[in-house]
């Protein structure tokens, strides 16, 4: 791994936000892995359930990923303020979450190519799935509390190409 | 008979959005007992070393993300009783 490269991408203010909002960064992270692997598991999906089951899968990984990017901002904003906003955010955040959840899929069941079973299941595992996988790349160390550095600097090393 | 037979069948269709309804809400106990705890505790972590505030909400974050999957599978099962 090229240090060089590591350090000077990490002595920019945008990073040194990222580190102490550590939130921000996961989530945009767990989102280019699940845009990566979304069309594997919605051709998967559609030998199975067909088109209206595709349909179906591609609404919950758009409702998993607006579930995250809500509570990563919610928690990002509520941590600027107070450790008493932060704990309000987070459960005030899960009832809110839960309860936009259901609404949009009370509201989706009305449309004719609803299918239950898809939905049910690519929220559950995408939502999982990206989680067990964005745990082999956070770091829990005080330098760089949110993603690792080598694989940031990779990721930087790819945009520099 | 064949009154009777609707009847029930309607019965049978309210019991389960009931169940469901409750099955649902029953399951987001848990996780909101869990996430209570997870903040709690990175609260606490928090106050006592302010300079991992960093490492801390990580972990947080990612624990609720984890418990709150507990509250989805209920939520799917709500999605299959009501909609299947």
């Amino acid at each position: 791994m090229n240090e060089k490269l590591a350090e000077r991408f990490f002595s920019t203010r945008k990073n040194v936000d990222l580190n102490l909002e550590p939130e921000r960064g996961i989530v945009a992270d767990m989102l280019r892995r699940g845009i990566k692997i979304a069309p594997l598991w919605l051709l998967f999906v559609l030998l199975i359930w067909g088109t209206d089951g595709v349909a179906s899968a591609a609404y919950g990984i758009a409702l998993v990923f607006a579930n995250f990017v809500a509570a990563a901002a919610l928690l990002t904003w509520a941590g600027r303020i107070s450790p008493a906003a932060l704990m309000f955010a987070a459960l005030g955040g899960f009832i809110l979450r839960l309860a936009a959840l259901t609404v949009a899929v009370i509201a989706a069941s009305k449309i004719g190519v609803f299918e239950p079973a898809p939905l049910g299941i690519t929220i559950i595992v995408s939502h999982l799935g990206l989680l067990v996988w964005e745990t082999r790349y956070v770091s829990l160390s005080l330098a760089y509390p949110g993603l690792g550095p080598t694989h940031l600097a990779q990721k930087k090393c790819k945009e520099m190409k | 008979m064949i009154d009777l037979l609707a009847q029930a069948d309607t019965a049978v269709d309210g019991l389960k959005a009931v169940g469901a309804g409750l099955g649902y809400g029953l399951a987001a106990i848990g996780p909101g007992v869990g996430i209570g705890l997870v903040v709690g505790n990175a609260i606490t972590a928090m106050a006592r070393q302010p300079e991992s505030a960093g490492m801390v909400r990580t972990t947080m974050f990612l624990g609720i993300a984890f418990t709150e999957a507990l509250a989805l599978i209920g939520f799917v099962v709500f999605i299959l009783l009501n909609f299947a």
